[in-house]
């Protein structure tokens, strides 16, 4: 097991210095001089020339290429254009953020839609199945966008149960230790910020997660369905087993591996919404950090973004594949 | 990742086998069909449907709820909810045509190429598609309309290169089938060069696959050009575009709710109506690609 995820390591690094190639001549090409962004209107030609001296973009281009990866390896991304604060520091607070948010989404969509997946197997042709395959085509079909907009609607606006937007109630001092108000507040042991974190982290988190859902009941329903067709479960339950058992412990295990399939294929989907549900509950995380600086032509900003979110997914895809392992032994990486 | 080396293990059913019969007796590709069509009509008749000017202001309506007059209300400078989203249906079907269209074209010819030569070939045009999909779809997205600029035409043209690499992908897999074929090899073997052979023998026996993912994709290419316009790196103001009249609804979320809700409904209907018809060719040519995207 070792040996497979050393092994899959070694074969991240091209992937990654594939995208730093893809980023960083990509944000060339944009066109702009970011001295004279840096400078705004005030610069004279002088301070032009000094400010591209002093960030090397008077190099020939491989090499600011060259210098770039060996700033990324030291952890050293440059300074954002609109803050003047370093992108890793920057990338430092909103990271968290995203990640506590689209961990939230995955949670909600893994146990929520192997629920309905598995109880509309579980009643097939029932008019819970019925019902539940409607909201399924829906939930796949929402913007995220959307459905974050009603759920602000309706559970903010109109019962007004749960907050507007933000991570955590303003008038609350916590000590920062992860940078996820949640993780903190459970780290410090206190429950007022776990619990304001958690009524702010509800709606953005469904939002986010409700396509996933959709996508993994779906698909738990059907390969529930395959698997409660097969022999072995017959034989579980000629010997007696009591049906909640036969589901849960022999079909459901068994249907797990295409649904960690499809939640590999969805951590994409959940990194690309993450910015738009970052955006409309007004979140610090990365998906914001990345509009802003897109926006604002930060250059530097959006290469580091970049490239931290795609290590994030990649990694994160590594973990399913070793998931893949552990949920299925007659898997072996070798 | 999860997906890589997928193999394709089942002979995609050909398109002669796709009967108009077998095709309006599945229940979802009729439903889907019905909406689409619905969608369509709207985007072609939207001068007659519209009741009023999809961009003109009219300051004495601000912000009025549904009513006879406005169906779905109007917005900030008065401008009638209802017309603008008829007349955002035309937009929305381009772009999904256009995106789809963008991605298929690329994917179709990287994963020809990709599959039939093989070999070194093959191998420079996989690692770039793995990592193109190392990237999270919208931020890839995002890139490509910063260096770009932000508009919709080339908010399109973004999400159709981050979908190239599925398309490339697939067709790559249906190529290395096909190739093995017998028929291929019996038109080798009479002398066939690779561009006739491509075009004679290999494209037209991997249509199917292509046609699947094509239905399959458009919504999510509608949605998410939307969510490209709703960041503001799409379709500007006035353009009656779902995604930023989203954008713009929301800072009225509470005021007037309207605003916000009739766009993202059509978007939905537009979205079930493909998806539909996309599970319905799906099912019935190719059910391999179950649970791909």
């Amino acid at each position: 097991m070792l040996k497979f995820i050393r092994r899959r390591l070694l074969q991240l690094a091209p992937v990654l210095l594939g995208v730093s190639v893809l980023v960083f001549f990509g944000m060339h090409l944009i066109p702009g001089d970011v001295a004279q962004l840096l400078l705004g209107d005030k610069g004279t030609e002088a301070d032009l020339q000094r400010i591209r001296h002093q960030l090397g973009l008077d190099r020939p281009v491989y090499v600011q290429y060259v210098r770039f990866l060996a700033g990324v390896l030291r952890g050293d991304f440059g300074i954002s254009i609109r803050t003047r604060q370093p992108v890793m520091w920057e990338i430092g607070q909103a990271l968290p953020v995203t990640v506590q948010l689209s961990l939230a989404a995955l949670v909600f969509a893994v146990v929520v839609g192997l629920l309905i997946g598995v109880l509309a197997a579980r009643y097939p042709r029932s008019a819970l199945d019925t019902g539940s395959m409607v909201g399924v085509l829906v939930g796949v079909s929402m913007p995220v966008f959307w459905t974050g907009i009603l759920l602000l609607l309706v559970f903010g606006g109109m019962l007004g149960w749960l907050p507007l937007g933000g991570i955590i109630d303003g008038s609350l001092e916590y000590r920062r230790i992860t940078g996820a108000p949640l993780l903190d507040g459970l780290v410090a042991g206190n429950w007022t910020i776990v619990r304001s974190s958690v009524r702010h982290l509800v709606l953005p988190a469904v939002a986010l997660g409700s396509t996933a859902m959709a996508a993994i009941a779906r698909m738990g329903r059907s390969t529930m369905l395959d698997v409660l067709g097969l022999d072995f479960i017959r034989t579980a339950r000629a010997k007696g087993l009591a049906e909640r058992r036969v589901v849960s412990r022999h079909a459901l295990r068994n249907a797990l591996l295409p649904v960690v399939t499809l939640v590999g294929l969805q951590l994409g989907l959940l990194l690309s919404g993450a910015v738009l549900t970052e955006t409309i509950f007004a979140l610090p995380g990365l998906g914001r950090l990345a509009i802003t600086s897109v926006l604002a032509r930060d250059y530097p900003m959006v290469q580091g973004v970049v490239l931290i979110a795609a290590a994030v997914f990649v990694v994160a895809n590594l973990l399913v594949d070793v998931l893949y392992v552990y949920l299925d032994p007659r898997i072996r990486y070798e | 990742m999860a997906t890589a080396g997928t193999v394709v293990l089942r002979t995609p059913r050909r398109l002669a086998a796709l009967s108009w019969r077998r095709l309006f007796a599945h229940s979802s590709f009729v439903a889907g069909a019905a909406i689409v069509a619905g969608v369509i009509a709207a985007a072609v008749f939207a001068p007659a449907l519209a009741p009023f000017d999809p961009v003109e202001q009219a300051f004495t309506n601000q912000l009025l709820a549904p009513s006879r007059a406005h169906l779905f209300g109007t917005d900030e400078f008065g401008r009638d909810i209802f017309s603008r989203v008829i007349y955002g249906a035309r937009i929305a079907l381009v772009v999904g045509v256009v995106a789809d269209g963008i991605a298929a074209l690329l994917g179709v010819i990287l994963g020809v190429i990709s599959g039939y030569f093989g070999r070194r070939v093959d191998a420079v045009i996989m690692r770039t598609v793995d990592v193109l999909l190392a990237f999270p779809y919208l931020l890839l997205a995002m890139i490509v309309v910063a260096i770009l600029g932000p508009s919709l035409t080339n908010a399109m043209i973004a999400i159709g290169i981050v979908y190239t690499p599925q398309f490339a992908r697939v067709v790559r897999g249906a190529v290395l089938q096909v190739k093995e074929e017998y028929f291929v090899e019996a038109a080798r073997a009479i002398g066939a060069g690779s561009v006739r052979l491509l075009a004679r023998h290999v494209l037209p026996n991997i249509l199917s696959p292509i046609i699947v993912m094509a239905t399959l994709t458009v919504g999510f290419m509608i949605v998410e050009t939307a969510g490209l316009s709703f960041l503001g790196l799409g379709a500007s103001p006035p353009t009656p575009e779902w995604g930023s009249m989203l954008a713009t609804g929301r800072s009225f979320m509470l005021t007037a709710p309207w605003i916000a809700t009739f766009p993202g409904l059509a978007i939905l209907v537009t979205v079930v109506g493909f998806n539909l018809i996309g599970d319905g060719l799906r099912d019935l040519l190719d059910p391999r690609l179950r649970g791909a995207r």
